[in-house]
């Protein structure tokens, strides 16, 4: 089909171009400096002495040990959670209750999740108060470290909560594509137990399937920031944290520390994911010996009970710290250890809410035209897929999860250089740009099944009755996957309400938004706000969520067809 | 009688058609079909009949090669586009647009000169009429029974003034006694249409109702 939607030719380059243009310029924006080389703030030849000064910087290896530590055991825990428990329950009604409570999971922004965590087990948290002082017999909170523990635990709880709801809708939407009912028979009826069965016939072809957002696990819980702050330790801090500070630092000279850092930040989460490689190779190993000895494993009720206790009280901790956080900016006097604040008030939002409104308003333009654009660009390049029947490859998909596996530190850095050195930082396109480096391949991912498993024949009847192929887009390919198409979009803006990092560097503290605000309330610790701004950047995705579930509903209120 | 048709260019002329994939020939053919006339394509599943209507539709798989010319009433399909063919096609499912109304449906086929609102509003009703559906304008059409489904999916193709008609296996889905109630219908329709139909299908009663000629396909 040579004719086709002609603007659609432009999308693949175009969408290539906004995912990997800025990763490349960034990486070498980052590594220019790393090197010495940023002629602005003198560094006119190449050396490696920051690399030198950053190898002397104290507890830099502690830093960065713990980085690729926190990469490994958050996706191994999240991912062992998820496995087991579509394991033991898929096909029970408790799996589709399951379901039914994570998904929304999904559009909490990790801060958010992070700071109801914190509000919820801290010393002073809503968990002690609960048992206090009846049972523990504290009229105070203990002094305990439990938030920013050294160990990092909290953090890593924080990351579990956030990335089991990723892991487990990730791995629903490839179980379609394998014959799972029939393969759990199978197993079961050769006197496998479900968990035995699951893991020896269904698992391998399912990993092959989720394995790149799995990596994208791995990197993100081993670069993050906002949730280090939030909940990481202090001394040291995780190795993303100190880059950020170092950025920061009023002494310009320390960028090239910080961008020496960034490269090494590259080569630990690098590092982190040859070393879950390594990881997957063992568990290879260990199926294929058990499989080898014929073992049943049919006693597996503890391990099931086991993925099941994950599972909910990922769900409770989330569900249960926003509720906190809500009652937090909501509460007068609140003194420990009751369980309930002696008063309400309004007093915090009619504080924040004055002060709240310009970063509300950024993060609604941001996250409003970066979705926009995503989603006509993914439109397009599915369109053109379409027409051409190409581009569905394992490449392909590589290429878009690329800015995902990536650092977003490592190029977020060099970015920032660039738009310092063109002029354009802290400006509402650049920020929009940045933001679009993350949101498209989300927005992409989120539509790209629901497009394809899409009935071609109504194509070829339109085509038959003398529609151009821009008219079926437009008359019938585009109200047919009206719920889709809305809930990429609610994917998208959540994506970007929940952008930490690229929001401080690109907006460079001029262009803030309820997530940049939000975090920057962590060092203060009043609650109250706190409780505010988390609670505003949970509304914001759960209010376009709610959009994108009822607004096909009531369009097609008299549609039996397009009900789900 | 062949040599007339071939000289005043009626009807539909398949030209020493060749369909195949990698060296595997899947479809050989050469036939005239006249207006109102049915070519009926035989073969077990997995055959290529169903390339065959690909082929004529003009989505055919690139990973299919093919050789030979379609020619409707002196027109050349083979190089043009799916959209520019006009060639109408009738699945298994009758694939209504369920965003759209039942009249919506048949309103969207109309071709574009046939102007405003009013008028194309007006055709599709009469369309809807002549189906026995004239109530069902505004329902939804996921709420009508399977032949009032089939019939409107023949009323949208036959609004569109196609040049041809495809029919991939149109009756298979359907109840014994409603199936010779369609076949009857559509492809009485088509005669009165003048249009000549390629109809694709393993259902022997098919090709005895349509009354053609037979081409069959071997299994792969």
């Amino acid at each position: 089909m040579a004719g086709g939607v002609r603007l659609a030719r432009l999308a693949p380059p175009l969408t290539l171009a906004i995912l990997l243009g800025p990763l490349a310029f960034g990486l070498a924006g980052t590594a220019l400096p790393a090197f010495g080389y940023l002629p602005e703030l003198g560094g006119e030849r190449f050396t490696t002495e920051h690399f030198s000064a950053l190898g002397q910087v104290p507890g830099i290896m502690r830093s960065a040990a713990l980085s690729i530590l926190i990469g490994l055991v958050t996706t191994l825990v999240s991912l062992g959670a998820v496995a087991a428990f579509v394991a033991s329950d898929l096909g029970t009604p408790g799996f589709a209750r399951m379901r039914r409570m994570i998904s929304p999971l999904l559009s909490v922004p990790h801060a958010a999740a992070a700071f109801g965590l914190a509000f919820l087990i801290a010393p002073s948290g809503m968990l002690m108060r609960l048992v206090s002082p009846w049972l523990t017999g504290l009229d105070r909170p203990p002094d305990l470290l439990i938030v920013n523990d050294p160990m990092a635990l909290s953090m890593m709880a924080g990351l579990i909560v956030k990335e089991i709801p990723f892991l487990f809708l990730v791995t629903l939407a490839a179980l379609p594509q394998t014959r799972h009912v029939e393969t759990m028979r199978l197993g079961r009826s050769l006197g496998y137990g479900r968990i035995a069965s699951f893991t020896i016939l269904l698992w391998p072809p399912l990993y092959r399937q989720i394995r790149l957002a799995v990596f994208a696990v791995v990197a993100y819980a081993s670069s993050v920031v906002d949730v280090a702050l939030i909940l990481g330790p202090h001394l040291p801090p995780t190795l993303p944290v100190r880059l950020i500070d170092w950025m920061n630092d009023p002494d310009l000279e320390t960028r090239f520390l910080a961008s020496a850092g960034a490269v090494l930040q590259l080569g630990v989460t690098l590092t982190a994911l040859v070393a879950w490689i390594g990881l997957e190779r063992i568990g290879a190993l260990l199926v294929c010996s058990s499989r080898q000895a014929g073992r049943r494993w049919r006693r597996d009720i503890v391990l099931r009970a086991a993925a099941r206790g994950v599972m909910a009280a990922s769900a409770a901790i989330v569900f249960g710290g926003i509720a906190v956080l809500a009652l937090w900016s909501v509460s007068g006097l609140w003194q420990f250890p009751d369980a309930l604040p002696a008063s309400f008030s309004l007093r915090s939002w009619m504080q924040a809410l004055p002060r709240m409104s310009g970063p509300l308003a950024t993060t609604l333009a941001v996250a409003g035209l970066s979705t926009l654009i995503a989603l006509t660009l993914t439109i397009l390049c599915l369109e053109r897929e379409y027409e051409t029947g190409r581009g569905r490859g394992g490449s392909a998909l590589l290429l878009i999860y690329l800015p995902l596996i990536v650092p977003q530190i490592s190029f977020m850095f060099g970015l920032q250089v660039l738009s310092i050195w063109l002029g354009v930082d802290a400006s509402f396109s650049a920020l929009v740009l940045a933001h679009l480096v993350f949101v498209l391949p989300y927005v992409f991912l989120s539509l790209s099944d629901p497009w394809r498993a899409h009935d071609r024949r109504h194509d070829l009847i339109a085509a038959g009755l003398g529609m151009s192929r821009t008219r079926t887009l437009i008359a019938i390919r585009l109200p047919m996957l009206t719920r889709a198409i809305l809930t990429a979009a609610a994917v998208g803006f959540s994506v970007s309400v929940g952008q930490y990092l690229p929001t401080v560097l690109i907006g460079a503290g001029r262009l803030t938004t309820v997530t940049t605000e939000a975090v920057a309330l962590a060092a203060g610790g009043n609650r109250r706000v706190i409780g505010v701004y988390a609670f505003m950047q949970t509304l914001l995705p759960f209010l376009a969520f709610s959009i994108a579930t009822g607004l096909p509903g009531l369009l097609f209120r008299n549609r039996r067809g397009l009900r789900v | 009688m062949t040599v007339d048709s071939v000289t005043d260019n009626q009807g539909l002329r398949l030209e020493r058609v060749h369909i195949c994939l990698g060296d595997r020939v899947l479809v050989m053919l050469d036939a005239t079909v006249q207006r109102g006339e049915t070519l009926t394509v035989m073969g077990p599943s997995g055959s290529g009949k169903s390339t065959l209507l690909a082929y004529l539709g003009g989505f055919l798989d690139p990973v299919f090669t093919a050789n030979g010319r379609v020619i409707v009433d002196g027109v050349d399909l083979t190089k043009l586009e799916a959209d520019k063919r006009h060639a109408g096609i009738l699945f298994q499912d009758p694939l209504l647009f369920p965003h759209l109304s039942v009249a919506d449906n048949i309103a969207i086929a109309i071709p574009e000169d046939v102007k405003g609102r009013k008028q194309r509003r007006q055709v599709a009703e009469a369309a809807l009429e002549d189906a026995g559906l004239g109530e069902f304008g505004d329902r939804d059409p996921d709420t009508l029974s399977g032949g009032q489904k089939a019939r409107v999916a023949l009323q949208r193709v036959l609004v569109s003034r196609p040049r041809l008609l495809l029919l991939d296996e149109p009756f298979s889905k359907l109840d014994a006694n409603l199936r010779d109630q369609t076949r009857q219908l559509v492809f009485d329709r088509a005669r009165r249409a003048g249009l000549p139909v390629v109809l694709v299908t393993h259902d022997e009663d098919d090709a005895r109702a349509a009354g053609g000629q037979v081409h069959k396909v071997d299994p792969a």
